[in-house]
């Protein structure tokens, strides 16, 4: 070898050494330690309506297309998203095309087709299978594989919004030939399958205990062979949420932990130790107080909270549910509970910038106990001699639910202050989350039977699309017994006018239009006083200063790019 | 002489003996049992007439005063909404001492009345032995679950919401915790019904409720005692877990259990959140422990001899 090839050649190994620095190699920063306070119980998002089993599974299940961090859907397994303008979706909004990435393989090497796509959707739509992601798949007429890259999906109407089937980490594909046999009531009985899906992402499941570990490992055959840079996940489940935020931000035993619903005080005591970072994703999550329409008196019997019942007796009057929006001060709520984790809001849409209206900012988001003082006295609620105003025998005396949650609990009380100000007094009444949450229908405590004055939670839409979230006020879901006490309209809201502008919405197509309608609906909630959203809500979770290429989203997996993690050296 | 003498200062002292006076001397003998008496009473005074001079609304929100360490205004801090904590630990102790005291005493009641029946009589006694182990094989949270759900509004309409969920949770937790009680005192009444002191009452012909009040009850109040002294603290122990679970009181109605468990988060920030509710709680187990410790060496007969 003579010296200018030696010297070519070092300088070839001196350019390869410095590329592979910065690409780093798959499988060469170790093993990521993630610590979930709610346990994983499965593997298999179809079979849990839970966001801990909706976030493991979408390290190893993928879907044909995800949303980003700002909430913009772009192509996983997809070669690109279709739209009417690349022709994907069809001129008359029945069917979107979506084309396959060509030489995908399953993580047991196998090939990824189309058919493993049309099977997913006749698993999920199975006779008697309990699938949970059901209203992912609603509208969907049929689902066939045109030939092995392109899948066609064709709806039962015009569906302005098609990006629901297969998009986002609520509706992965599972491949065929292992759940074959486990369609319908069969589901839940393929624990293997259930415990570890094979799949087209990162990583792969190597070991399973329900309820406390998951060991993942890199999946060989995943599209991009520079990725993912970790060789290893552990995923531990179990704990609260301030031990977790400690594991990671204070004793560095962990990476990263997920949903840190923790006073944001005893955060900052944490962050003071410098091992790690809180990042705050925001999507669609608003905690909001619902106001009872309808009269909660349990004299009432079965039509307790009901139509049937009546309209309630203090609520009735819009001056009352105006008074209540008045006095209450958000930012005082969102610093003692929530910090950098919340926003103070007006609207049940709180994003994507698009949907979101500013029209009620500006009297709404200010507190005034004056104006509101003043409204009560001019529609005649006076004070009786222990403060609290009455009028022809009704007082301004209520019952206000929540779930049991420190944070919960910290808000009532404020709220209660507030309110006394103006002649109100409150009851506070705390429900553990799983009775509040857990809608069974013979339990009187459930938020949906709403057996009190007002309550106070937080709820959100998936992906988005706030179409059928806006849907959800309509006079029809209000729960009901002849409804199973099944329905999202918890403050028995019925006005036509509001049920004209949602049906218009689920038939305009253009996006302009779309958030023109979702603005107003949206509005006429705040004005009519049908509730008082209080928080704009952020998903706070917990990383290691180590861990970089982390992007939160509130729209997906918040582990939607965990492929493009890595560890700073 | 001098024994007529001896004789004549025994004889006058002995009127002055009354039953109360024996237990008194008795009970003083117990040094311990003087200190518990002591710091029990403290508790109490404090807790109930603290508020009059400390008088600070428990629940007033000053949110601009929050999360601070002991100061002159505040002497126990203020937490994270800016309540003033001393005032919410005196607040506190009021209903723990009452749901704690008032719920013993019914697991007592209904604990001794089951426990000396199925130990005196003994036709009864296997039925009332199962139906002790039908109340210790319940799970317990279903139980009160269904207890709450059922007769949750119907007490709020009668008494009102604060006094109404206080006859619920303290008949709650009386009548979840007399199992323990019973089967100790019908062990005790079990041993003490073959004497031969009892033989004798029998064939004097003594009425059944005068031998169980006069010669058996006597005898077996020393487990009693223990049950009782025990049986406070777990009732304010209950009574903070029923409060989290929301089956409690409400939640801006301090109760120590509730305050000690609030406070856990902020341990680092504000220890005293903590540590306050946490002494009381454990001042007043100690010293109704020590209390009953002395109380039973008091009135055990069998040390009357001494």
């Amino acid at each position: 070898m003579n010296r200018t090839t030696m010297l070519l050649a070092g300088t070839v190994a001196a350019l390869t050494m410095a590329g592979s620095a910065a690409h780093a190699e798959r499988g060469s920063d170790g093993n990521l330690k993630v610590l979930f306070w709610q346990a994983v119980s499965t593997m298999n998002i179809y079979l849990s309506g839970g966001t801990k089993e909706q976030y493991a599974s979408s390290m190893v299940i993928e879907p044909l297309a995800g949303f980003d961090e700002k909430g913009n859907v772009y192509p996983r397994l997809a070669v690109e998203v279709p739209t009417l303008e690349n022709g994907g979706i069809s001129k008359d909004l029945t069917t979107i095309t979506w084309k396959i990435k060509p030489g995908l393989k399953w993580s047991d090497g196998s090939a990824f087709t189309a058919d493993d796509v049309v099977f997913t959707w006749q698993y999920c739509t199975a006779d008697g299978g309990g699938c949970a992601q059901k209203a992912k798949f609603e509208g969907v007429k049929t689902v066939e594989a045109v030939d092995p890259t392109t899948v066609k999906v064709t709806f039962t109407a015009a569906k302005p919004y098609p990006y629901t089937a297969f998009v986002g980490s609520l509706s992965p594909i599972i491949q065929k030939a292992q759940f074959k046999d486990c369609l319908g009531i069969k589901a839940p009985e393929c624990t293997a399958a259930n415990f570890g899906p094979i799949g087209t992402g990162p990583f792969k499941v190597k070991e399973f205990k329900p309820n406390d570990v998951i060991t993942f490992v890199v999946n060989d055959n995943y599209r991009d062979p520079a990725k993912p840079s970790f060789a290893s996940v552990t995923l531990k489940g179990g704990g609260d949420a301030a031990s977790a935020a400690r594991a990671v931000l204070e004793t560095g035993e962990y990476d990263y932990a997920w949903n840190m619903q923790v006073e944001p005080e005893v955060l900052a005591t944490m962050l003071k130790a410098g091992k790690g970072t809180i990042k705050t994703a925001f999507g669609s999550q608003v905690e909001r107080i619902n106001i009872n329409l309808t009269n909660p008196d349990p004299k009432l019997g079965d039509k307790r909270s009901t139509k049937e019942g009546g309209p309630h007796p203090a609520f009735s009057d819009p001056a009352v549910r105006k008074a209540l929006a008045l006095a209450i001060d958000r930012d005082i709520i969102v610093e003692a509970g929530y910090g950098a984790a919340g926003k103070a809001t007006c609207n049940i849409v709180p994003g994507p910038d698009a949907y979101v209206s500013t029209k009620n900012d500006a009297w709404c988001l200010k507190q005034d106990i004056a104006a509101a003082n003043k409204l009560l006295d001019d529609a005649g609620w006076k004070k009786g001699g222990d403060g609290i105003r009455a009028k022809n025998g009704v007082k301004l005396s209520f019952l206000y639910q929540t779930s049991t949650n420190s944070v919960r609990q910290a808000t009532q009380a404020l709220v209660k202050d507030m309110w006394a100000q103006i002649g109100v007094s409150v009851e506070l009444r705390n429900i553990s989350a799983s009775v509040f949450f857990g809608g069974d229908p013979a339990s009187p405590d459930t938020f949906q039977k709403f057996y009190a004055d007002l309550e106070m939670y937080t709820n959100n839409f998936d992906g988005t699309d706030p179409e059928p979230y806006m849907a959800q006020w309509m006079c029809d879901k209000a729960p009901s017994p002849k409804t199973g006490w099944q329905g999202e309209n918890m403050p028995r809201y019925c006005n036509p006018e509001y049920d004209k502008l949602a049906t218009e919405l689920s038939k305009t197509v253009k996006l302009e239009d779309r958030a023109a309608l979702v603005k107003k609906l949206n509005d006429m909630l705040t004005e009519d006083f049908v509730h008082i959203p209080l928080v704009y809500r952020g998903q706070p979770s917990a990383f290691s200063n180590s861990i970089v290429g982390v992007k939160s989203t509130g729209w997906d997996s918040e582990v939607w790019n965990i492929a493009d993690w890595s560890r700073k050296k | 002489m001098t024994d007529a003498a001896l004789t004549a200062t025994a004889a006058a002292q002995a009127p002055i003996d009354t039953p109360f006076a024996v237990f008194w001397r008795k009970f003083r003998a117990h040094k311990g049992g003087v200190a518990g008496l002591i710091v029990f009473v403290l508790i109490v005074l404090a807790v109930y007439l603290g508020p009059l001079i400390h008088r600070i609304d428990p629940n007033k929100i000053d949110i601009r005063a929050k999360n601070q360490g002991p100061s002159f205004a505040h002497p126990f801090g203020t937490d994270n909404l800016g309540h003033d904590m001393l005032a919410q630990v005196l607040a506190g102790g009021q209903i723990s001492l009452a749901v704690g005291i008032t719920a013993m005493l019914l697991s007592l009641f209904l604990g001794t009345f089951v426990g000396v029946l199925a130990g005196y009589f003994r036709r009864i006694d296997g039925l009332l032995m199962r139906l002790t182990d039908l109340f210790l094989a319940l799970p317990l949270l279903p139980l009160l679950l269904v207890i709450i759900m059922l007769f949750r509004d119907t007490l709020r309409a009668a008494f009102g919401p604060e006094t109404g969920i206080f006859i619920l949770i303290v008949f709650v937790i009386g009548i979840t915790s007399w199992m323990h009680t019973a089967r100790i005192v019908r062990g005790d009444v079990l041993a003490v019904k073959n004497q031969e002191f009892i033989v004798a009452a029998k064939s004097s012909g003594m009425y059944e409720h005068r031998i169980i009040l006069r010669h058996i009850l006597p005898n077996v109040l020393s487990s009693i005692m223990v049950s009782a002294t025990l049986g406070i603290a777990s009732a304010i122990i209950t009574e903070s877990a029923l409060s989290f679970l929301g089956l409690g009181f409400p939640s801006d109605f301090p109760t120590w259990g509730r305050l000690l468990f609030d406070g856990v988060n902020f341990l680092q920030l504000t220890p005293s959140r903590v540590f306050w509710p946490g002494l009381a709680i454990s001042l007043t187990v100690l010293s109704v422990n020590y209390l009953g410790d002395a109380v039973r060496d008091a009135l055990d007969p069998r040390t009357l001899s001494r």
